[in-house]
């Protein structure tokens, strides 16, 4: 929670101004039992009317100032409420931003999505609360206490044994319930991660007619997370009738005193009545107070997950390095004995890769499915990070870049294609804020998606999110505009066109060949009609690079490659 | 006129869920009732007690420890019945939830693909999670609070109606001025509220959006952008949620206003009337009024605290009716056939589809095909070969125009006999966190170890998965996980290959797979297209070579038909096709 309370401090004025007014109120509050006192002791006594009439005026007049008070400190309350939720929430979507893909891979996007919405809520309630409620209780049941004693000394006592009574009932529950609602939490987790997990399958699902399964699943999520509200909920339901039975032992102990005094002619009637008064109003502070625990107390868990968050570090660490070797001369991108492990992983993804593109080549990279083919081009923007060995980007080591820097040279497909809703405009600036429209349309044009644009509404064509009113094909090729409009020194092509068929891919690659700018580009691909024709071709299989040249030369020196050469061309392969 | 604080409808449907804790609510509302009571009646007590000590040397003892007692004995089976009241209210309002989450998830089974296809995740999932919540928070609150605290209304009233009228005339008078503050507030906020609800949905999709795809924004460095983006969304949310919640707060202290005043009437008319009566009003019997007076108005804050809290939760309830509104799927015909084992006769009949009235994009598809054969679908992207898929899966329902299979229309047979019939496999994989072996055998749950290698080894799964950490048994993540995308198809293909149907359906399965695994891919396809009616959607033809009829696509409409020597020597749009992809 610590670090959550610096969202608060652009409203400090608030958080003081607020809790300050719900104080000033409560001592109004708290001087009433002593004007209904002197009205007892003092106007009825004496039969004093215009002294009655003065008093109730005072009444009056307290609840107007009463009043006022709390407009203030209620709409100091919610602005300072929300305007720390507007803050956190922000930096939260900023943070989660920056994060690293191994990053999200672990934490895992729902739970993030979870943390930005309900929990930022829960935090923004509790802080609501907390500010009108926390003080005001604590300090009507202390400001009690004190009046009690100018009351009557004699049985204050009564008071100073019930407050650390009622103190120890409450902060016992609390201590026994927090636990609890991190489990609670958990839970629900689980179930928007079933219900998310459903809604992205429904095809799959009803294809193999397993809607009932699915509702089974979700009323396993579903029955353990009411098992253990319901269980969470026994106890904190016993805070109020436990608060109550110490309240009213307060009041009994007040009576049976109270009458000895009175007996005794050391109190007067009125001065019982204020006592059981002050004892009353701590019994309805309380019952406020135990709600605020619990708000609070939610909120805590909350706070702790989405600080967590925060306090994940993404600062890349950069670091200075010199290479040493000659063939970093003229290379656009080099690889130097790289090997990446994934964390939580026990074999590497990549082992021992060396290569060396030179700049302006067009390399292909190829290899069976899981032969390390992503996982090496993600090293080039440092999205993950070699575990060993140095990548280097035109001459410099990519740890040693500003990441900023770094992504600026570099233009990315990646393997899923994803928009973003908006226009296609709108989609296409990502890969350059300044580009013109005359640029868009070029780019539209290189990536074969002009067509299909140009028959729609043009860059002004609306694009729902995730892209979802395009089919895949022309996501794809979208992506690929987007990516071609950055005109950056290398682009990346992870498998992207393989949603297109031949003549589109190959109207493609010579439409890339042809830009007017001089790039390295990288086309990763199962085809081996696409990349043959690519300067060098690097070849994977199991993380290790086994084949590295042109075309003609692997075929006649890698087998793997002739293999996948002849699979695709069945010249010798098996018979389909 | 409309929208205003509450939707009649909505309420009486909340009502209608709740039917089913009729005898719990029973129970609440009897220990509500037996508390309240004893809760009144123990300031009674007090003032009894307080009238008997009238000052020195005139306290009647006896009298004060008898009345002790009671208020002991009172106290002790007002505890009891309040935390009673709690658990069972809590019973009633967690059941709920579960019942309104198992509703609207069974729900989600029964929306046609068309409002799923259509609708952010994010934004249902809020629903169904935050709206819910929301709504079940208020009715928690309002149900415990609400009815106690008209009863104590009402006691109080009939109370100091008993013990002097013309006081509780004062109260009664006054209590207009209370529910009016507490209805104009309500009124007032209902909309505020709703608008704070749209706005948060709004936010909840972007931020779907992009943490969902958070890599890509990573990629092109916008993660300054999608913040701009991001807070001007969080603005209108800051503001929107600043005056809902400034102005709900203000009926608290409104009510609490009007109260005090009561209060003071109270001590006024109270004080007068005990020096006036000459002792028939005592002190210990305006000490009671003071404490009612308190008590009475009280009431009125919660209940209007609770007002605002049951807007914000109607207002979500109406959210979360109107998904459930939603028209469903419509159901099966009632004549519906169940269809066994297609024979693998399909045919298309003057088909016509569009996802939009406005732009029509299936128009008059005609297809007949005899059971076994290979159906190649081929043509460019966006012609229209994912829709003939939605089409024959029943996804979505054709506008004009029938498709048989077996002879009968699809419309005629059970949904699920008919997609039991088809086994798919798509491009976009899915797998859910949980085993390999679950998702192997997703169809097929019963499915010995035996069958369930033998399919993975069909699909070429097997040697991965082996290597995998726990084989069979490693949970995978979200998504798949840390699979590659080629891994997820395999994992895909290997539950099709576990159930095995009557009828195939490939759209562009193999398109993540690398060549030469995509060669025995084909080969164990081969094997199970055997005497099964295939519909293959692919790009790379020589994956299509075979099929016994290729459908070239265009624009939604078959252009060409026929085998591959035959579509070949048409020197058609085919035949372009086929040579591009030896073109560099």
């Amino acid at each position: 929670m610590k670090k959550l309370l610096v969202y608060l401090k652009p409203y400090k004025k608030e958080t003081v101004i607020s809790p300050l007014f719900k104080l000033l109120e409560a001592i109004f509050d708290l001087l009433v039992p002593i004007v209904v006192k002197l009205i007892i002791d003092v106007g009825i006594e004496n039969r004093d009317h215009p002294y009655i009439w003065g008093m109730c005026g005072i009444l009056v007049l307290f609840a107007l100032v009463g009043l006022t008070c709390s407009f203030i400190a209620q709409y100091f309350a919610a602005k300072a409420a929300v305007g720390f939720s507007t803050g956190l929430r922000s930096d939260l979507f900023g943070k989660i931003q920056k994060f690293s893909y191994s990053q999200t891979d672990q934490i895992g996007t729902s739970t993030l999505i979870t943390r930005m919405t309900t929990d930022v809520n829960q935090v923004q309630s509790a802080v609501n609360l907390f500010l009108r409620l926390f003080l005001r209780s604590p300090i009507i049941v202390l400001g009690a206490m004190i009046m009690a004693f100018t009351v009557s000394p004699r049985n204050a006592w009564i008071f100073v044994v019930i407050i650390p009574l009622l103190s120890i009932v409450i902060f016992s529950i609390m201590i026994k319930s927090i636990p609890l609602y991190k489990k609670v939490q958990k839970n629900l987790d689980r179930v928007t991660s079933v219900t998310r997990e459903n809604l992205s399958g429904s095809r799959v699902i009803r294809a193999f007619g397993k809607e009932k399964n699915e509702i089974r699943r979700f009323e396993e999520a579903n029955e353990d997370h009411y098992q253990i509200q319901n269980f969470v909920g026994k106890i904190s339901a016993l805070m109020n009738p436990l608060t109550l039975i110490l309240v009213n032992l307060g009041v009994v102990l007040i009576l049976l005193f109270g009458a000895k005094d009175v007996d005794t002619g050391n109190l007067t009637m009125g001065e019982v009545v204020a006592l059981t008064n002050y004892m009353a109003q701590i019994l309805v502070e309380l019952v406020k107070f135990a709600n605020t625990i619990f708000t609070i107390n939610k909120a805590l868990a909350c706070a702790n997950r989405i600080e967590a968050i925060l306090e994940t570090p993404v600062s890349v660490e950069r670091v200075e390095s010199v290479c040493e070797s000659a063939d970093i001369e003229g290379s656009s991108v080099f690889f130097q004995n790289v090997s990446l492990t994934y964390e939580g992983d026990a074999e590497p993804s990549l082992e021992e890769l060396s290569f060396r593109v030179p700049k302006g080549a067009t390399v292909g990279i190829i290899g069976s499915t899981g032969s390390g083919k992503t996982s090496l081009i993600n090293l080039i923007p440092r999205f993950y990070e070699a575990t060993e060995g140095k990548v280097y980007v035109d001459g410099m080591d990519v740890r040693s870049y500003h990441p900023d820097d770094l992504r600026e040279k570099i233009a990315l497909v990646p393997q899923k294609a994803v928009l973003f809703r908006g226009t296609v405009r709108s989609n296409l600036l990502w890969g350059n804020e300044n580009a013109t429209d005359e640029e868009l349309w070029n780019a539209l044009e290189a990536a074969q998606a002009k067509d299909f644009i140009a028959a729609k509404e043009g860059l002004d064509t609306p694009v729902s999110q995730n892209g979802k009113n395009f089919s895949g094909g022309q996501r794809q090729r979208l992506t690929i505009a987007r990516a071609l409009v950055r005109k950056a020194d290398i682009l990346i092509l992870d498998d992207s066109s393989s949603a297109l068929d031949y003549a589109t891919d190959a109207a493609l690659r010579s439409a890339i060949k042809a830009l007017p700018y001089d790039h390295t580009v990288f086309i990763i691909s199962q085809r081996t009609s696409s990349i043959r024709h690519a300067d060098m071709i690097v070849v994977l299989e199991d993380g290790r690079i086994v084949g590295n040249g042109t075309h003609e030369s692997l075929l006649e020196s890698c087998e793997v490659y002739r293999e996948i050469y002849d699979s695709q061309f069945r010249k010798g392969g098996e018979e389909a | 006129m409309k929208k205003t604080k509450f939707d009649v409808k909505t309420i009486k449907r909340v009502l209608k869920y709740l039917k089913r804790y009729r005898a719990m609510l029973f129970f609440s509302l009897f220990f509500a009732a037996l508390n309240v009571a004893l809760t009144l009646y123990i300031p009674l007590l007090t003032g009894q007690a307080i009238d008997l000590m009238l000052g020195k040397g005139l306290v009647d003892w006896d009298g004060v420890v008898a009345i002790v007692i009671q208020i002991t004995v009172c106290t002790g089976i007002s505890a009891l019945c309040q935390w009673l009241m709690n658990v069972i209210n809590n019973r009633i309002t967690y059941g709920m939830v579960r019942k309104l989450r198992r509703d609207a998830f069974a729900k989600f089974q029964k929306l046609p693909l068309s409002y799923l296809d259509n609708h952010s995740v994010g934004e249902i999932v809020s629903r169904l999670m935050t709206d819910v919540e929301q709504f079940t928070d208020g009715l928690l609150m309002g149900f415990a609070q609400f009815f106690t605290g008209i009863l104590t209304i009402l006691g109080t009233l009939v109370i100091m109606l008993v013990i002097k009228p013309s006081i509780a005339f004062v109260v009664i008078l006054v209590t207009p001025l209370s529910l009016f503050v507490a209805s104009f507030i309500a009124k007032k906020t209902y909309s505020m509220f709703r608008l704070q609800a749209e706005t948060r949905a709004e936010q909840t999709a972007m931020i779907d959006e992009y943490i969902g795809n958070h890599k890509v924004v990573l990629a092109f460095g916008r993660e300054d952008e999608s913040q701009k983006e991001f807070d001007e969304i969080n603005g209108r949310l800051g503001k929107c949620a600043l005056r809902a919640t400034f102005f709900s707060s203000l009926t608290n202290p409104s009510t609490r206003f009007v109260n005090n005043l009561v209060y003071a009437g109270v001590a006024l008319t109270g004080a007068f009337m005990v020096i006036g009566s000459g002792g028939a009003f005592s002190v210990g019997s305006l000490s009671v009024f003071l404490t009612y007076a308190n008590q009475y108005t009280k009431p009125f804050n919660e209940i209007s605290g609770v007002l605002t809290e049951l807007q914000n939760a109607i207002a979500c309830a109406a959210r979360l009716f109107e998904l459930m509104d939603e028209p469903n799927v419509p159901s099966d015909a009632e004549d519906a056939r169940v269809l066994d084992v297609a024979d693998g006769n399909v045919a298309l009949k003057n088909v016509a589809f569009s996802y939009t009235p406005e732009q029509d994009l299936i128009r008059d598809l005609n297809l007949t095909v005899r059971p076994g054969q290979r159906i190649a679908i081929v043509g460019p992207t966006g012609c229209g070969k994912t829709t003939v898929i939605n089409l024959l899966m029943r996804f979505y329902d054709v506008n004009d125009g029938a498709i048989f299979v077996s002879g009968t229309d699809i419309r005629d047979i059970t949904r699920s006999s008919l997609r039991a019939n088809w086994g798919m496999v798509l491009q976009d994989t899915w797998l859910r966190a949980a085993t390999v072996r679950e998702n192997i055998c997703m169809a097929k749950p019963d499915a010995t170890d035996e069958e369930m290698i033998a399919a993975a080894k069909a699909a070429h799964a097997h040697s991965f998965i082996k290597r995998l950490p726990k084989g069979y048994d490693t949970v995978l993540g979200e998504n798949g996980g840390d699979l590659s995308q080629g891994q997820k198809q395999l994992l895909c293909i290997a539950r099709v290959m576990l159930c095995l149907p009557p009828m195939l359906i490939l759209d562009e399965a193999t398109s993540s797979i690398d060549t030469r695994m995509e060669l025995k891919i084909q080969n164990a396809f081969s094997k199970m297209m055997q005497g099964r009616t295939s519909f293959i959607v692919a790009h790379r033809l020589s994956t299509i070579e075979s099929a016994d009829v290729i459908l070239v696509m265009k624009d939604g409409k078959i252009i060409e038909q026929g085998d591959h020597q035959a579509l070949l020597s048409q020197k058609g749009f085919y035949y372009n096709l086929y040579n591009s992809q030896f073109a560099s």
